[in-house]
């Protein structure tokens, strides 16, 4: 696997404005934003226009109305600021365990590395292991390992569902999704992705809130796990 | 929730944005290069009370907004050195970290982003929007596009940025197709990257 940083190559599939504003607004929940984050890691293209939705964020700061803060907010600051070191910008590159250069560093706060995580058998030709489990608010994360050939049932979304490749390729009725492209289904879509390369497909799947999610996960654990 | 609390309007303010947006990244540098009190009780004095401002219309209880505001503020302080004018305003600059505080303290989640070291893997080879348009620019462009936004566009983004809602949830909310949210989003957006020269 190759990760989805790949030199050279640009995603062709990117998200929908609603998505990266979502992101920048910081209004989407961590699964979907792990999603975007992944595809933005591969996408020069999303990052200026994610840019843009931050440079927003900061104009509609700046226009807020402002609440007075008690006079000793700023001396009680200024007394903590001693104790607060800085952080220096970071070394370009940082040193990268033997093993560990496979995993995309974003998915190093979840996972580890890619190759000790606990992958189970989902089904033929299909393994997950679950980035995320639901939080609260709702959404989660799983990555599937995918067999070359292996198709996927044929499923709709309830909820608002991400798949982001990180190495290997599949294609569905909307197209082709190679490394860093993102497929974005909601429940207007309704797809059969295969794996169609000759090597594994590697991908992330993001969801959002639990009540919406009948996507693909809810799809594949129905008729494998809840028999 | 504030959720749907009433809507300004989309118009942004009256005084000149742009004299204390510069004064605001002249401060930034000068906090990281020599650690300066009096700029940083300059940033302080702008930023924190619209800092809290935002955490308000979030959701965040009086006492909690004031101290994510102050939170937001010494990150400032720590994180100075890692502001570059060249990629953002100070302001957009505040905002991201503001947001990042508000999803770990009120939502217990993280905000997954693309460090720069990530990025170093793969050089840009597109062009910076930045080096065709000073910041000054930018900024006046921007907040013209903002107050150029329809009432219908202007909702949607400001339901995006201060109520913490997801295009879906705001479709729900606003008893609108999801493609009608989606599409509002994609104009706005749209008139913003014109604006901006960024477009594709």
């Amino acid at each position: 696997m190759t990760g989805a940083c790949k030199t050279g190559h640009h995603p062709k599939h990117h998200p929908s404005d609603a998505l990266l504003v979502g992101y920048g607004a910081g209004s989407l929940g961590e699964g979907l934003s792990l999603a975007l984050a992944l595809h933005l890691a591969s996408c020069p293209e999303c990052r200026a226009a994610l840019a843009d939705i931050d440079a927003v964020g900061g104009a509609l700061l700046e226009a807020l109305p402002p609440e007075p803060l008690e006079r000793l907010t700023l001396a009680d600051t200024l007394a903590c600021l001693d104790a607060a070191r800085p952080e220096r910008r970071p070394p370009s590159r940082h040193f990268v365990p033997p093993g560990e250069s496979r995993t995309p560093s974003l998915l190093r706060p979840y996972v580890g590395s890619l190759a000790a995580a606990p992958w189970q058998r989902l089904a033929p030709g299909v393994r997950r292991v679950e980035l995320l489990p639901r939080t609260p608010r709702g959404g989660s994360a799983q990555l599937l390992r995918i067999a070359p050939g292996t198709a996927l049932p044929h499923h709709g979304h309830g909820g608002l569902e991400l798949t982001v490749v990180l190495s290997g390729s599949f294609t569905d009725e909307l197209g082709r999704y190679v490394a860093g492209d993102v497929a974005e289904a909601d429940d207007e879509v309704r797809h059969q992705p295969i794996a169609d390369g000759h090597e594994e497909c590697l991908c992330l799947i993001a969801t959002d809130a639990p009540l919406r999610f009948t996507g693909l996960m809810g799809r594949l654990m129905q008729p494998f796990i809840g028999l | 929730m504030r959720g749907l609390a009433p809507l300004s309007s989309p118009s942004m303010t009256e005084r000149d944005p742009l004299e204390p947006t510069d004064e605001m990244s002249r401060a930034l540098l000068a906090v990281a290069t020599v650690r300066d009190r009096a700029a940083f009780a300059r940033l302080f004095a702008h930023f924190a009370p619209r800092v809290k401002s935002y955490m308000l219309k979030l959701g965040a209880p009086p006492q909690r907004a004031k101290d994510l505001a102050q939170d937001t503020m010494l990150a400032v302080w720590r994180k100075a050195e890692l502001f570059d004018p060249a990629k953002a305003e100070a302001a957009t600059w505040v905002f991201t970290i503001a947001r990042n505080l508000r999803i770990d303290a009120l939502r217990r989640e993280r905000h997954p982003e693309v460090s720069d070291d990530a990025l170093a893997e793969h050089e840009d080879d597109r062009p910076r929007a930045d080096a065709l348009l000073d910041g000054a620019q930018r900024a006046k462009r921007l907040r013209g596009a903002l107050s150029d936004l329809t009432p219908e566009q202007a909702q949607v983004v400001h339901l995006s940025f201060f109520a913490d809602l997801a295009h879906p949830v705001i479709a729900e909310r606003l008893n609108l197709p999801l493609g009608t949210v989606k599409s509002r989003l994609r104009l706005a957006m749209g008139k913003i990257r014109k604006a901006l020269g960024d477009e594709p």
